[in-house]
């Protein structure tokens, strides 16, 4: 009997107190959401002094304030997003922090180097945040521009929970693009590499000269037109009765040339990677 | 009695001092073709390449200077960071008044052990006999100008202020084209090529993991320097991975870890390799040879010569590689030889040679 008495009074007790702070919640008028940065004035009634409770993330505050005035949250205070709680003396409430006006980006551009001409290659992934960092989950549309040779593609997808996606095709120009994500007044550059594929066909010429034999490459393209990459290795191989002499030279403002020892006969043959080019049956120089 | 013990032990300490400190070119005449050979070369071990002149015939055209150039290297070539360790010499014939000697040298150098086979001709000059030093014919450039068109790739990587977002370049991608492992005695060598795909420089490495029949790790292992580090686009370069004392028979599987990364790279120089041919020494052994000429205006300073030998299919069957001795003048070819072994030499069909080149104070 007294154990159900005590648990009964308990219950009271309980329901007493959940009440209490629900009825003096309602005495603490704040605006159910505030943006991130700006600050809050939380009217008081009642006289004397109290002390004030802030709790959010990563904010705790304690001061005491003047009950009857305005009290001032400030800025510096309110400037991480989330929910808050404030509490003067008894009376308590709750309200949400969200993200200011987009300020930044945090951009995502995937690969670094891609072939040219090649659908829905290039990803960008654009997260954006206000200027306390907080992610800015309200849709924002985001600009995506792609642009090589003064060539631009744009897109604009709107965000969802603060992030914004888009793939796009590379161009068919080789060459630096500039992939930039943008939205108001933020906005972030960078650099996806568009190379050039294999060399489509490799033409070369020889000519006699001082040191032996000189060859040389036409300008050498890809099946797109672009010219490959300067630096790619382009072998040259002559074949005579002294042996087999290999030149790997690189490719130099388009074309590629070798010295090769003179011979009174050769076969001389050209390739990069898999590409074999044209062969020439050198007759000392006929 | 007193007084001669004193004595004795003075006059004995004059006579070891003198001895330590006199010069065995001063009192060693050679007697013997061998001997004027070994005592040459045990000057040159001693870095006293006046002494060693001593040895050498006046008949011959050479002078000391560039007597001490030949044996010490120059032009900062792998020779200048070497010491001669061992000389082994063998009459291969002899006269009353000359001799063919063979000398066998090991040189130590910063890259391993370096040997170098010399057939020296030894004549009689007056009692002594002394070496004709072969005249070597310095390459010396004219004075010119090599136009060099430079290409160099430079990387930007992310800073400190970046926003993560701000991601660095991603590394080349390089692929292994082909690999075999081979069993080598006792010993399992992985051999094989590693091409780079891509459009930028990269530095290559291949790591092999040996696994056993119960799923164990046999032994882990890279190429160290058994391949060209770095690789520019498109390049391909052999690679070459010792196991010793793992035999391939324990072998179940082997797991390969090519490994790259986005490096600054010049494109020069470009090093022709003229002239390769499969022959045979003069101590009957298989080697490729042929010459490089570096196309460049720079010297390169330490060649290195890296050479994948392929059957009738095509297959990578070794690698093997050497360090040249001699620095590469522009447009000045330099001999190279590799060795080949016998066994491999039988199933070669086809060879290709690469070049690797360490070059100092480039600037570019």
């Amino acid at each position: 009997m007294t154990r159900i008495r005590f648990h009964s009074y308990f219950a009271l007790i309980l329901a007493l107190a959940m009440f209490s702070t629900v009825a003096f919640a309602a005495d603490l008028r704040v605006p159910a959401t505030v943006a991130a940065g700006s600050g809050l004035s939380v009217p008081t009634s009642g006289s004397g002094s109290a002390t004030l409770y802030l709790v959010g993330p990563g904010t705790a505050v304690k001061r005491q304030v003047q009950l009857g005035q305005d009290v001032q949250l400030s800025s510096d205070e309110l400037q991480n997003a989330g929910h808050y709680t404030v509490a003067i003396g008894d009376d308590s409430a709750s309200f949400y922090v969200t993200a200011g006006p987009v300020s930044s980006i945090a951009f995502l551009a995937r690969p670094s180097r891609v072939p040219a001409a090649t659908p829905n290659v290039i990803s960008g992934t654009a997260f954006i945040f206000d200027k306390y960092q907080n992610l800015v989950l309200q849709p924002q549309p985001i600009k995506f521009d792609l642009t090589v040779n003064d060539q631009t593609t744009s897109r604009t997808e709107a965000s969802k929970g603060g992030v914004a996606y888009a793939k796009l095709d590379s161009s068919k120009k080789e060459g630096p693009a500039q992939f930039v994500a943008s939205s108001g007044n933020a906005s972030v550059r960078r650099v996806v590499q568009q190379v050039a594929s294999d060399p489509c066909s490799i033409r070369m010429t020889a000519q006699p000269n001082k040191s032996g034999i000189l060859v040389r490459t036409d300008s050498i393209h890809d099946c797109a037109g672009n010219p490959v990459p300067d630096g790619t290795i382009v072998t040259f191989t002559a074949t005579d009765a002294q042996g087999k002499s290999t030149v790997d030279a690189r490719i130099k403002q388009g074309i590629a040339q070798a010295q090769l020892p003179a011979s009174g006969g050769a076969t001389i043959s050209v390739a990069s990677g898999v590409v074999v080019g044209n062969e020439i049956q050198w007759r000392g120089g006929q | 009695m007193k007084r001669l013990l004193p004595i004795v032990i003075i006059v004995l300490t004059v006579v070891l001092v003198a001895m330590a400190t006199m010069q065995p070119s001063e009192l060693s005449p050679a007697t013997s073709p061998e001997g004027a050979v070994q005592s040459l070369f045990a000057h040159v071990k001693a870095h006293d390449y006046k002494g060693a002149f001593a040895y050498v015939a006046k008949s011959g055209d050479t002078d000391e200077q560039a007597f001490a150039r030949d044996l010490s290297g120059r032009d900062g070539s792998l020779r200048t960071y070497s010491s001669l360790q061992e000389a082994d010499t063998k009459v291969l014939h002899s006269s009353d008044n000359e001799a063919l000697v063979r000398a066998s040298l090991e040189y130590a150098t910063a890259v391993g052990a370096f040997y170098d086979t010399r057939d020296l001709k030894v004549v009689k000059e007056g009692s002594e006999w002394k070496v004709e030093w072969p005249a070597t014919k310095e390459a010396n450039v004219p004075p010119q100008v090599i136009q060099e068109n430079y290409l160099r790739w430079d990387v930007i990587a992310r800073g400190a202020n970046d926003d993560w977002g701000a991601q660095n370049v991603e590394a080349p991608r390089v692929r292994i084209i082909s690999m075999n492992a081979i069993p080598q005695g006792n010993n399992t060598i992985i051999v094989g090529e590693i091409e780079n795909e891509d459009t930028v420089p990269g530095f290559v490495s291949v790591g092999a993991t040996l696994i056993g029949k119960d799923g164990g790790v046999l032994g882990e292992e890279t190429s160290f320097d058994k391949i060209s580090h770095t690789l520019l686009p498109k390049e391909i370069s052999p690679f070459r991975i010792d196991f010793p004392n793992v035999a391939l028979s324990k072998v179940k599987n082997v797991r390969m870890q090519p490994n790259s990364m986005l490096v600054p790279a010049s494109a020069d120089p470009v090093i022709g390799v003229l002239h390769q041919r499969v022959e045979t020494d003069a101590r009957g052994r298989h080697v490729l040879k042929g010459e490089l000429l570096n196309e460049s205006g720079q010297t390169v300073n330490i060649p290195h010569v890296l050479a994948t030998y392929y059957d009738n299919s095509g297959k990578v069957i070794w690698v093997s590689d050497g360090y040249v001795d001699q620095a590469l003048l522009p447009q000045t070819p330099v001999p190279f030889a590799v060795d080949l072994s016998d066994k491999m030499a039988a199933n070669v069909h086809n060879y290709r040679v690469t070049v690797n080149e360490y070059t100092m104070n480039r600037e570019d």
